[in-house]
């Protein structure tokens, strides 16, 4: 779970990082209001989950009431990317003398957390890292042991920082990696990690991924899911315990199992369609969960045709077939369905479908066949 | 010969007394397992089905002498239960529990490099480990496969059982096929796995499923290059997933440009690791190269 700027400056707080006084705030009204609180000069910051919103317009500086309600005005509806802004982050400025760049995410391969530091903060990371790699300090941690203060005094000498500087660049980088394990984050990023004309080192900016596998640890940072950003049928498929990622064609796609769910997307492509979802109903699913995943799929009214790719090993193709019958009896879709069983109880589950005899449902006998004949299907509705 | 788990492994399961524990044990028992106790705290001498049940994996390990574990209790718990069974001695623990924390997953792998090294791990977020013939630890459906000379090793489940089958249906078995787990940090890589099919007589091809996130894909293919002699076959799924998606797996995710599909299949490529694009095309790549 991705979180907003301001929803991870709210946890860089609490674990004692420094970082500007600000207001979350969702209409024009509020914006100036909290402008005027907390005195001029303030920066208004859109609050999506996107990288670049400087170039896209959605930071500005304001020095007085009527730029502050500018653009407030300006940013707030802004369509950054494909993510609208429907909050602001209105904060203090503040005066920068140096930008550097901290961040600890999972690095997968070496299996233990990855700390990255440098003096050249403020860009893209991925730039410094390409071509001047000598200026990124790449320090892993050891997850058992942790990161003492004396190991990142010396990733802050390593980095090059100022001698008046690098205690207060240890702090941060332990309260980050604080953060790190106490929320159960897989990234904590700060770019720009600033430091002010007075010698202060302060968070100016903050990116935090917080494992959704462990947010039964945190019910306060469960909380923190971002409504405006969900797509419609996202949210409702989660509602019911579905994977559903929504993708932007028009071939509604379900299967059981991620990896043949990932593989059934891309064989579909390959036959020349494009598939509006992807959507794991997960081993064992059972009638019920079928058809809850049926409605979702046609919740999405781009959706021209919808392929069942189902291997049966704990799902039953019996299930499967049931569910299916229980969904067509419900909502009577419009559209043609494509469905390949195959696996555990296939052969009841093929004599099932045969006898309900649905309208515009068509059995495939193979993966590859089953995507070829959803593609001709969706092709003639169009 | 088969890899990690054959007709000599007694398994012990955590999580016996649940649900779908107690089911898929029995089924193990089923398909020829010696299964030779269980583990559910507070549930110690009962049994399930003739399987003595243990309330800690030390009282199990020292009356059953299990060489194997499967671990099926919820995520919460799944991460000591992992490292009560290596310090009890267990030499293979296969984790089938899906939604263990990532930080957990940290612990366990750490600590098993460090205290235990002696313990393999699988998993978490796996189906488990079938030698067709000899034995299953898990949820693979073990009827679909036979015994063969093919080794599988695959991020995914159903991607498995759909190559195994098309693979099946082509007239050819398995040696073994191993799920290592869709999840982040996995106790065991493709490249642990491969240097076992590598080193087993009985698997003369080996196939490798992979997917999107992370970079596994792409140590096996400089592992394969270097050390292994045996024919690979890669498949790779999420060619058309979108950058920042978690795909099911929590970790199956494009960032930014790395993990991606592309990546993967063109690493391998260069490797000299033949890519189907399809399963289906892994199936014909494997008969193929078998002589079929």
């Amino acid at each position: 779970m991705d979180l907003l700027e301001y929803q991870g400056k709210q946890l860089f707080a609490r674990h004692g990082l420094d970082v500007s006084d600000g207001r979350a705030v969702t209409t024009v009204e509020d914006a100036v209001a909290a402008a005027n609180e907390l005195g001029y000069p303030v920066v208004v910051k859109a609050q999506v989950l996107i990288g670049g919103r400087g170039k896209a317009g959605g930071v500005k500086l304001a020095s007085n009431e009527d730029e502050a309600r500018e653009h407030a005005t300006n940013i707030l509806g802004l369509d950054i990317r494909g993510h609208i802004v429907h909050e602001l982050w209105i904060e203090k400025a503040s005066d920068i003398a140096d930008e550097y760049y901290a961040s600890i995410l999972l690095d997968r391969s070496a299996k233990a957390p990855l700390l990255m530091f440098s003096k050249e903060g403020g860009i893209d990371i991925e730039e410094v890292a390409a071509n001047t790699p000598e200026k990124l300090v790449r320090h892993h941690i050891d997850a058992l042991d942790g990161l003492s203060r004396e190991e990142a005094l010396k990733i802050a000498e390593q980095g090059g920082v100022e001698a008046d500087l690098t205690d207060g660049v240890a702090d941060i980088l332990v309260s980050l990696y604080e953060v790190w394990t106490q929320e159960d984050a897989t990234l904590t990023e700060i770019n720009p990690l600033i430091v002010t004309p007075d010698r202060k080192v302060k968070a100016l900016d903050a990116k935090v991924t917080l494992d959704n596998n462990a947010l039964y640890r945190h019910p306060e940072n469960a909380e923190l899911k971002v409504h405006g950003e969900e797509d419609p049928q996202e949210a409702k498929a989660a509602e019911h315990g579905l994977q559903y990622v929504a993708l932007d064609g028009d071939i509604g796609i379900l299967g059981n199992g991620a990896g043949l769910v990932m593989s059934t997307l891309d064989v579909v492509a390959q036959a020349g369609g494009s598939p509006a979802n992807f959507l794991d109903a997960g081993g064992g699913s059972d009638a019920e969960t079928i058809k809850q995943g049926v409605e979702v799929i046609l919740g999405n009214p781009k959706v021209k045709a919808v392929l069942f790719n189902i291997f049966g090993g704990i799902t039953r193709c019996d299930e499967v077939a049931n569910g299916l019958i229980a969904a067509f009896a419900e909502i009577n879709p419009t559209v043609p369905f494509v469905v390949r069983l195959d696996g555990t109880n296939d052969v009841q589950g093929r004599e099932l479908l045969e006898q309900a005899a649905l309208p515009n449902v068509h059995p495939a006998k193979t993966m590859n066949e089953a995507a070829e004949k959803v593609v001709a299907l969706a092709k003639e509705q169009s | 010969m088969a890899v990690l788990v054959d007709s000599g492994t007694r398994l012990a399961v955590a999580g016996i007394t649940g649900r779908e524990g107690s089911f898929h044990t029995l089924n193990n028992r089923t398909y020829g397992t010696n299964v030779v106790g269980g583990v559910t705290p507070g549930k110690g001498g009962q049994d399930v089905e003739g399987i003595p049940v243990f309330n800690s994996w030390a009282e199990c390990a020292e009356a059953s002498q299990p060489n194997a574990a499967m671990i099926f209790v919820p995520p919460r718990f799944a991460a000591d239960s992992i490292l009560e069974a290596a310090a009890a001695g267990v030499a293979l623990v296969v984790a089938i529990t899906e939604g263990i924390p990532a930080h957990d997953e940290l612990r366990v792998y750490n600590t098993l490099k460090r205290d235990f090294p002696g313990t393999t791990l699988i998993g978490p977020n796996c189906p488990g480990v079938l030698s067709p013939g000899k034995a299953n630890i898990g949820i693979i459906p073990a009827s679909f496969f036979k015994p063969g000379n093919v080794g599988v090793v695959s991020r995914s489940g159903t991607l498995t059982y759909q190559i195994g089958n098309e693979i099946a249906q082509r007239g050819f078995g398995n040696s073994s096929i191993v799920g290592i787990g869709g999840d982040p940090v996995p106790g065991s890589s493709f490249v642990d796995i491969i240097a076992l099919f590598e080193a087993d007589p009985e698997t003369e091809l080996i196939v490798l499923s992979g997917e999107i996130g992370g970079s596994a894909e792409e140590e096996a293919a400089d592992y394969i290059a270097e050390h292994v002699t045996k024919p690979v076959i890669g498949y790779i799924a999420g060619f058309t997933a979108p950058p920042g998606k978690q795909m099911g797996h929590a970790g199956a995710i494009v960032s930014g440009s790395s993990g991606t599909a592309a990546a993967k299949a063109e690493a391998l490529e260069a490797k000299g690791v033949r890519v189907g694009r399809t399963p289906t095309e892994v199936a014909e790549i494997a008969v193929q190269i078998l002589g079929g």
